[in-house]
């Protein structure tokens, strides 16, 4: 193993997390711009990407813990979670279901191959949990990895907009919405502005990952 | 500073959910599983708060550079995307905008009713 991919993804990742801590944008998000520039490199010097991942699986390894670790803000926010056990499990059930039968249907509907129906369809959770269950399902990891962030990004950029013209001034259903539509990016953007509506989409972000794990596998066989 | 504690237990639950998913020949990922058991042994008091917080926490934090190189990976299938991109882009933006405006309105009309 040589520690030349590894050291590549952290030296761009760093760089544009400054950039990002900056100037915060959308289009500043670090992940997306580390992926394309990363990606330009190894195309320049002809390396190929099993060279690369040779030595930045180590990363990639942690993504299990990570996952595991999301445990203790979800038990942190327990009692926002009782407060509003009701919302947040509609709001799970009606837009976890919808953000993948949506996603799996048009994507079939505008003649997406099986691959890609199954890469997509788990598009509105967190990358971690994505990448895991597209890996399980059969999917495309790496192209789920980067909807989801295209994804998030939609939801940072123009969620809370797209909110004020639908006239939705509630703040937990703003925040169920920015979690369960665009997860960690989208909960970024919503506790810029209310603290409340954050709590909840990030708990909704969470909650969402575990509710969309349990049903996508068993959903997909039946609409496969 | 004894991270050790914090880290075993992370890494024990996460080799515990992915032990279960193997096992059981589950579709759900094992670190989700892991997620889950964990959260359990913390409402039931079995592990503290405190053994796992700051460890937790560092992995949360810091989750974001670890997509990169999955992501990366999306150089071997530019042909697909070339060639999938109406279907791709096109479920994208729309089941964004649907999911988004679905929630919101269901649980605003929740949300109306009991106020």
């Amino acid at each position: 193993m040589n520690p030349l991919g590894i050291t590549l993804t952290l030296v761009v990742f760093y760089l544009f997390s400054e950039l990002h801590s900056r100037r915060r944008a959308f289009y500043t998000n670090p992940v997306l711009l580390s992926i394309i520039t990363i990606a330009v490199i190894l195309k320049w010097f002809g390396i190929p990407y099993g060279s690369y991942m040779d030595s930045a699986v180590i990363l990639k390894f942690l993504l299990g813990p990570a996952v595991v670790s999301l445990a203790v803000p979800v038990y942190k926010g327990r009692d926002t979670i009782r407060a509003y056990s009701k919302e947040i499990a509609l709001g799970i059930a009606v837009g976890g279901t919808v953000a993948i039968l949506s996603a799996f249907y048009i994507a079939k509907l505008l003649g997406g191959s099986g691959e890609v129906l199954l890469s997509i369809a788990p598009k509105s959770v967190t990358t971690a949990i994505a990448i895991g269950i597209s890996e399980k399902i059969g999917g495309i990891p790496a192209l789920t990895a980067v909807l989801v962030i295209l994804t998030g990004i939609m939801g940072n950029a123009i969620g809370p907009e797209l909110l004020n013209l639908a006239r939705v001034r509630d703040r937990i259903a703003r925040g169920l919405a920015m979690g369960v539509g665009s997860h960690g990016l989208g909960t970024a953007r919503i506790i810029l502005e209310d603290e409340l509506a954050g709590a909840v989409s990030g708990l909704a972000m969470a909650l969402n990952g575990v509710f969309t794990s349990l049903l996508l596998p068993y959903l997909i066989e039946i609409l496969k | 500073m004894r991270p050790y504690r914090g880290l075993a237990i992370i890494f024990g639950f996460y080799a515990l959910g992915e032990f279960t998913s193997f096992a059981l020949n589950l579709t759900i990922p094992g670190s989700v599983l892991g997620m889950l058991f964990l959260l359990g042994a913390l409402l039931t008091g079995a592990i503290r708060l405190e053994w796992v917080e700051s460890e937790a926490e560092l992995f949360v934090r810091n989750m974001s550079v670890m997509f990169v190189p999955p992501g990366v990976g999306i150089v071997t299938y530019i042909g697909l995307i070339k060639s999938q991109a109406v279907p791709i882009f096109g479920a994208l933006v729309i089941s964004f905008v649907v999911t988004l405006l679905v929630t919101a309105k269901t649980v605003d009309l929740l949300r109306r009713d009991e106020r």
